[in-house]
């Protein structure tokens, strides 16, 4: 693997729900999408919940948090918010008419629906 | 204490390392400074950011250079 200097700004931080339903797992296929496509990076909300210092501090560095919930218990939310970060962009996938349940076996259109609105919303910010 | 510089040896991680030294120094305590320049070491603290300043196994910054000053406060 690539040794990538991690002194590259992470100015994108994308943080997801990966909750056992559905809509959790099309927010963290939706946040894996997004860092590969190079929109932002992929961080790690369970060393947020864990407080875990290295995640915390590297958080502190990010420009934009961006938060993806699978529903309106928003976990991702709240933990980012618990920790004491002001998220700037933050999507709810049940917002987009996708009803949750607990078939793990996710519809790829259903993921490309909200990282194509999250793309978006990164477009904007970036005034493209 | 221990202090350690979590960073590949780039510029920023160099300056952060100098700015250790120099707080140690002015501190007049006896601390250890180290640099750690594996990223598998470095990914094993959480830090996805660097460069990142470690106190006794605990991050205290990450993707930043704090200043002499600030790194002198955290040396106890």
């Amino acid at each position: 693997m690539e040794e990538r200097c991690l002194c590259e700004p992470n100015e994108i931080l994308i943080f997801s729900c990966a909750g056992s339903s559905n809509v959790g797992q099309i927010a963290n296929q939706a946040a894996v999408r997004l860092a590969q496509e190079g929109i932002g990076r992929y961080f790690c909300l369970a060393g947020i919940g864990g407080h875990v210092s290295g995640m915390i501090e590297s958080t502190k560095a990010g420009k934009v948090l961006i938060a993806i919930d699978g529903c309106p218990v928003g976990c991702a939310k709240k933990t980012l918010e618990h920790t004491g970060f002001n998220i700037d962009e933050y999507i709810q996938v049940t917002e987009f008419g996708i009803e949750k349940n607990h078939d793990l076996n996710i519809l790829a259109p259903d993921v490309g629906k909200v990282r194509d609105h999250v793309t978006s919303l990164v477009s904007k910010r970036r005034g493209i | 204490m221990k202090i350690e510089i979590l960073g590949m040896g780039c510029a920023n991680c160099n300056k952060l390392y100098e700015n250790a030294l120099e707080a140690v120094k002015l501190s007049g305590k006896e601390v250890e400074v180290a640099k750690v320049e594996d990223i598998k070491k470095i990914m094993g603290y959480g830090v996805l950011s660097t460069p990142a300043l470690v106190i006794d196994g605990v991050v205290k910054v990450a993707g930043k250079i704090p200043k002499v000053e600030e790194i002198k406060g955290w040396i106890k």
